[in-house]
C-alpha cells in the first residue's frame, strides 16, 4: 500500500521561493498569477495494515516541522 | 574541561569546532552520529557546521533524529552545556531543544562573508567575556539563515533575555536580525554565525575566541 504526504508552509508563513517563482511567471508573461506557494510532496510504500495514525506521527516527528509546514495525508488502496 | 563535538554525514565544519574548544583549554572527544552515548565527563557538547544529511528534507532534520541526539538532549535537560554552531543551530532547533526555525534565507542566496554582529545579552557563560551591546566581526556560510519565530515566541525571548547575538546589517531575513538564542536555562546556545571561524589571527578575525573562552572560564568554575 502507500501513502502521500504533502507538506506546505503554513498560511501566513512568507515563501521567499514561491514569491521568487511568481515573480518569475510574471516576467515570462503569464499575467494574473496572484500567488505561488511551493511545498513537497512525499510518497511512502507501506507494509499492508499501516494506519494513517501511523503515517500521522511519520509528519509530526519527521517529515514536517509543525512550527512552520502543515501536512495532509492520503492513504491510498 | 572535556568537550564532545558530534560528527555527521555531511558536517564539515567539526574540526574547526574542536580547535575552537582546544584553544581555548578544552580536551576534546569527537563522537559519531550513531553513537547513542556521549563519553563521561563531558562538561560540553557542541554541534558543529555542514550539511547534515546533504540537507534533505529540512536542513537539520535527520540529524536531529540521530541517536546521539537523543544522548544530548538528555544532556541538555540534566543541566549540560551545549553549543550549536551554523547546521548545529538548524539541528537544535529541529530537536525543539532552541525555538524558531530556520527557513530559506530571504534573497535565496547563499552569504559567506565576515558579518557584523552585536552581543544581545553578556548574561550566559557563553557571551559573558562580551559587553552587551558590544560589536564583534564573525564569519556567516550559510543558506539557510532566517531565523522565524512567532509573536509569542519573541515576546518570550525578549522578556527572558535569551537573544544572544543579532545582526548589525542583517544578511538573511531573520525576525528581529536575531543571529543567536539561548535556551530557557542559558546553557544552549544556537547561532548561524561561526566563532569557530575567528579564533586565530590567521582566520582574519579573533571576535570568536572570548566565546569559547568564556566558557572555560564558565565551566572551570561550575
Amino acid at each position: 500500500m502507500k501513502a502521500t504526504v504533502t507538506v506546505m508552509l503554513k498560511q501566513g508563513v512568507l515563501d521567499p521561493q514561491g514569491e521568487a517563482v511568481k515573480s518569475a511567471l510574471g516576467s515570462m508573461g503569464f499575467d494574473g498569477v496572484s500567488g505561488v506557494r511551493q511545498g513537497k510532496v512525499i510518497e511512502l510504500e507501506l507494509a499492508d495494515g499501516t494506519t494513517e495514525a501511523q503515517v500521522t506521527e511519520m509528519c509530526e516527528k519527521l517529515l514536517a516541522n509543525t512550527v512552520i509546514e502543515s501536512y495532509r495525508v492520503e492513504m491510498d488502496a | 574541561m572535556k568537550a564532545a563535538v558530534l560528527q555527521f554525514p555531511g558536517s564539515n565544519c567539526d574540526r574547526d569546532m574542536v580547535e575552537g574548544f582546544r584553544g581555548a583549554g578544552f580536551d576534546v572527544a569527537t563522537v559519531w552520529h550513531k553513537d547513542t552515548t556521549l563519553p563521561d565527563g563531558i562538561d560540553i557538547v557542541g554541534v558543529p557546521g555542514g550539511f547534515s544529511y546533504g540537507d534533505y528534507l529540512r536542513c537539520g532534520a535527520i540529524a536531529a533524529q540521530s541517536p546521539i541526539m537523543r544522548a544530548v538532549a538528555d544532556f541538555a535537560v540534566w543541566g549540560g552545556h551545549v553549543l550549536g554552531v551554523c547546521n548545529g543551530f538548524q539541528v537544535l532547533c529541529e530537536t525543539r531543544m532552541l525555538p524558531g526555525v530556520l527557513m530559506r534565507n530571504a534573497r535565496l542566496k547563499f552569504v559567506c562573508r565576515t558579518e557584523p554582529l552585536i552581543v544581545a545579552t553578556s548574561d550566559s557563560p557563553f557571551t559573558r567575556a562580551y559587553e552587551a551591546g558590544q560589536q564583534i566581526e564573525i564569519p556567516i556560510a550559510h543558506h539557510d539563515g532566517n531565523y522565524q519565530i512567532d509573536d509569542d515566541g519573541l515576546v518570550a525571548l525578549r522578556g527572558e533575555d535569551r537573544i544572544a547575538f543579532t545582526y548589525a546589517d542583517n544578511p538573511n531575513g531573520s525576525r528581529a536580525d536575531i543571529a543567536g538564542v539561548l535556551s530557557a536555562n542559558r546553557r544552549v546556545l544556537g547561532m548561524m554565525p561561526h566563532p569557530e571561524r575567528a579564533v586565530e589571527a590567521a582566520h582574519g578575525g579573533t571576535d570568536g575566541a572570548p566565546l569559547f573562552a568564556a566558557l572555560a572560564g564558565a565551566l572551570v568554575a561550575a
